[in-house]
């Protein structure tokens, strides 16, 4: 087969057009770029659409190499043709189901009441010949798709529900007409025919495509809603002038106005103004953030009270909110380890069912009362409709679909199934300390001045040396400093000892500042500072060392204040069944205070950065499977040994991309509430798959007659056509059950 | 006579179904490597479904999904970690590096529609 690539259409939306002269430029630039075929560029649009098989990115170069700006339009319009062509195939399968019903359901209900002519009379079997070319008609109409389906997967070696459907309705209709045409070659008593069971099925299986489709528009819901944050319009500032233009023409570095009331169209810095931003809808941090000069925006969130300007610095598909928009979409696509079985089975399902329906119709010949045929038939033909490979395939991924888009609704990002899965098996939770149970913002409690010194001269020099550090610590004390308006000195030689503290030469004298450790290594003798400092560590402060040529200068003790809802969301994860461990590498009593305040199992103290995942793998060893809670960056090793690693931080942080689980809020309750989730998302594929296959294992047998021997009853095929179309709509109906998740949830 | 005719029928048909749709398989298509590789999506198979690529380097395949089913709505490549959504009527290249010699089968999330990366 040859390989002809179709040209692709790209549309992209470009800002910084003026003039009618701006137009040729760009369309110039297109054309020049080696694939493109065409080009078109609409001015007053300010779009441009473009032909050929060139990806959209080197499209969007080259408009910008010539001086303007572009990005491609998606989002919103693909979900909304999206939908438009899913609500088109949804009544398409609709007007199937009528037009087969119409035909099938009067035809199935004449029959018990003898409405209906004999096959043995003249004018009986011409009334029989008229009603098998109507129900052939329905089965070109509305079942023409399975038989078209049928023949191509046959073709490639494949088999699909297409081939059960076609098989089981076409050797309805094919031995009816058999029997209209031909009843000398049947014998008397299976003389039936079967044109309205035909019809009746197909009316019901497009029907529970139909119902099928219905109830997977609303697994999707999640992504929609993302999708809905983004605004349609921005209101930009160009020459002076304020004008409102839609999203996707928003350029670069271009200067933005959002008033109160109004959703932030893209990412951006604040340059002028301040607000409070709503970011809870891509957060589910419930409480308003204050904004001013400097401070970063991002998309899709909602600004209440002040005007602002600032300028976009992301747009397109770079903005957070497309991100991911994108990570929950790639993540909805893949699999757990627990639905692999199911990808097993489902792979082999239909040939099996094959064999199994032609081992049916030899029992019923070799062992069956008469009229044989009918039997033979009417099993045959039960066993084929009632196997549905649809329900089996789709128990995992529909469930993992609507899971990770009920994580996302909650500010939770999962990478893939694989996480979603493991989150549930977690047995040990390991929390970072700074940042992840405290506020990771310390603030100097206490100053300890030694012998000699006092307050102000111990903070001088503490600040003078902590001006160049970039530690959270340093910048508590270079805060303290400035609130008291204390001017420190210029430090040299400053040294980051890691794990320890700092040292540096301020006004030609050696400084330490750090911890315990770090004064004997420097051979500093503490006195009796060492009792104070215990006190200190006791009251949950950490204390930090000051040497001055040699000699202890005093403690400054610096707190970070616990998040103030870190204690319930331990209590939550203990109700999970989890053991809680904290690791930090603060000193212990410090640690403990901490611990003890929250209720922590274990505590890991004074762990150095580069030993923390020595740690987890530790805890692993001892067969433990980890979840590591951290910042996302300083604890990147250990959140990627952990089984499970949740990064902590904002939708704006690197974390998104690099953690199993990204949790857009700072607090410990999204660690519980992923958890959660995962657990009810495991259970909810369990639930599916456990349906699919008792509907398969108990459906099938009882459909080839395994009842008959003891009741005499055998399964009409139209109930087996209504349970296969139910099926799949039963295994989406629960998975939409998730949708109804409310955080909280525990272990069961 | 007949007894054994349509036992020995049925079996036949039997093997031939495990034969068809188990031990043989379509002949693969071979990539030339100049440009992507369409491969339409309807009536439930991927045309081509079997891929002949080299192992190690990027393959752009193009998915022109025309069966607007929810069934065909997305393509994974299971070990290969990729997926795509699939939009009705608008191509969408996909591309894919199989690492080493061997089969990389990519499917619809149901497992109906099933092709297969043959890297040699």
């Amino acid at each position: 087969m040859s390989v002809s690539p179709p040209e692709n259409t790209t549309r992209l939306s470009i800002s910084g057009m003026t003039c009618a002269g701006c137009v040729s430029t760009v369309e110039n630039a297109l054309k020049n770029v080696p694939g493109v075929t065409e080009s078109a560029v609409n001015f007053a649009e300010h779009t441009a659409t473009v032909r050929g098989s060139v990806d959209a990115k080197v499209l969007v170069a080259a408009i910008t190499a010539s001086g303007y700006s572009a990005a491609e339009l998606r989002g919103a319009e693909d979900e909304s043709e999206k939908e438009a062509a899913e609500l088109s195939y949804y009544r398409s399968l609709l007007r199937k189901f009528i037009v087969a019903a119409v035909v099938g359901f009067p035809l199935m209900l004449a029959e018990p009441f003898g409405l209906m002519p004999m096959l043995d009379t003249d004018s009986g079997r011409v009334f029989w010949l008229v009603i098998g070319a109507v129900t052939l008609g329905v089965l070109v109409y509305a079942g023409g798709h399975f038989f078209r389906g049928a023949w191509k997967s046959f073709r490639a070696h494949n088999a699909n529900m297409d081939t059960l459907i076609a098989l089981g309705t076409g050797a309805a209709w094919v031995y009816s007409m058999l029997v209209v045409l031909f009843p000398d070659m049947v014998p008397s008593l299976a003389r039936h025919a079967y044109f309205e069971a035909a019809a009746v099925i197909i009316a019901l299986i497009n029907l529970g495509q139909a119902l099928e489709m219905r109830a997977r528009g609303k697994t999707s819901e999640a992504i929609k809603r993302l999708i809905g944050l983004q605004p349609k319009t921005a209101r930009v500032v160009r020459d002076g002038k304020e004008t409102d233009i839609p999203i996707s023409e928003v350029g670069l570095d271009e200067t933005i106005r959002v008033r109160p009331g109004e959703k932030i169209p893209v990412d951006g810095v604040i340059i002028e103004g301040h607000s409070s931003v709503d970011e809870s809808m891509l957060t589910g941090e419930p409480m308003p953030v204050e904004k001013k000069t400097g401070d970063d925006v991002t998309g899709g969130t909602f600004n209440k009270s002040g005007s602002f300007l600032f300028q976009a610095k992301r747009i397109g598909a770079d903005t957070a909110l497309a991100r991911i928009i994108e990570m929950v979409r790639r993540a909805q696509s893949t699999k757990p380890a627990i639905g692999r079985l199911a990808d097993r089975i489902s792979a082999v399902f239909v040939p099996v069912v094959l064999i199994i329906a032609v081992l049916t119709f030899l029992a019923w010949f070799n062992f069956g009362p008469e009229p044989k045929l009918s039997y033979m038939l009417v099993a045959t033909m039960t066993v084929l409709i009632i196997a549905c490979p649809c329900a089996l395939g789709l128990a995992t991924p529909i469930s993992i679909m609507v899971g990770v888009g009920k994580a996302a609704e909650y500010g939770i990002l999962i990478r893939n199934g694989e996480a979603l899965q493991q989150a549930g098996k977690l047995t040990t939770i390991v929390l970072d300390k700074t940042g992840t149970v405290t506020e990771g913002r310390p603030a100097v409690t206490t100053l300890v001045p030694a012998a000699g010194w006092d307050e102000t001269k111990l903070l001088t020099v503490a600040a003078s040396i902590e001006a160049g550090s970039e530690h959270p610590l340093a910048e508590a004390i270079v805060s303290a400093a400035q609130a008291r308006q204390i001017k420190s000195s210029s430090a040299s030689d400053f040294q980051a000892i890691t794990g320890h503290g700092v040292s540096a030469t301020v006004e030609g004298k050696k400084v330490y500042f750090g911890n315990a450790r770090l004064m004997a290594q420097h051979n500093v003798e503490l006195g009796n500072l060492v009792t104070r400092a215990e006190e200190l560590a006791a009251r949950a402060q950490t204390p930090m060392f000051l040497a001055v040529d040699g000699f202890v200068a005093g403690i400054v003790a610096v707190a970070d204040p616990i998040k103030p809802d870190s204690k319930s969301a331990i209590a939550r994860l203990h109700a999970i069944g989890l053991k809680v461990v904290m690791i930090t590498g603060d000193n212990r009593a410090t640690a403990e205070a901490v611990a003890r305040e929250v209720g922590i199992d274990e505590v890991m103290a004074e762990v150095l950065p580069g030993d923390k995942a020595d740690k987890v793998t530790a805890l692993q060893q001892r067969g433990e499977i980890v979840g590591m809670v951290g910042d996302g960056i300083n604890d990147a090793p250990a959140l990627a040994q952990a089984d499970v690693g949740f990064a902590i931080g904002t939708g704006t942080d690197i974390a998104i991309e690099s953690a199993d689980v990204a949790l857009m809020r700072g607090s410990l309750h999204g660690v519980a509430d992923a958890i959660a989730i995962s657990l009810a998302t495991v259970r909810n594929i369990k639930q599916n798959l456990f349906g699919a296959f008792v509907y398969n294992v108990l459906g099938i047998p009882v459909a080839a007659g395994a009842l008959f021997p003891f009741t005499g009853l055998l399964l009409n095929p139209v109930i087996a056509g209504a349970a296969m179309a139910m099926s799949s709509v039963t295994v989406v109906s629960n998975a939409n059950r998730l949708r109804w998740f409310k955080s909280g949830a525990t272990r069961t | 006579m007949n007894t054994w005719a349509i036992n020995l029928a049925g079996m036949a048909v039997m093997a031939l179904i495990v034969w068809w749709f188990w031990l043989s398989r379509s002949k693969a298509q071979h990539f030339s490597g100049a440009g992507p590789i369409e491969i339409i999506v309807d009536n439930g198979v991927y045309t081509p479904a079997r891929i002949e690529v080299p192992a190690g380097q990027p393959v752009t395949l193009r998915f022109v999904r025309k069966d607007p089913s929810p069934c065909a709505e997305k393509a994974l490549f299971d070990s290969l970690e990729v997926s795509a959504d699939l939009p009705v009527g608008k191509p969408v290249d996909v591309t894919v590096t199989p690492p080493v010699p061997g089969e990389y089968e990519f499917t619809c999330q149901m497992r109906m529609y099933r092709g297969t990366l043959v890297a040699r």
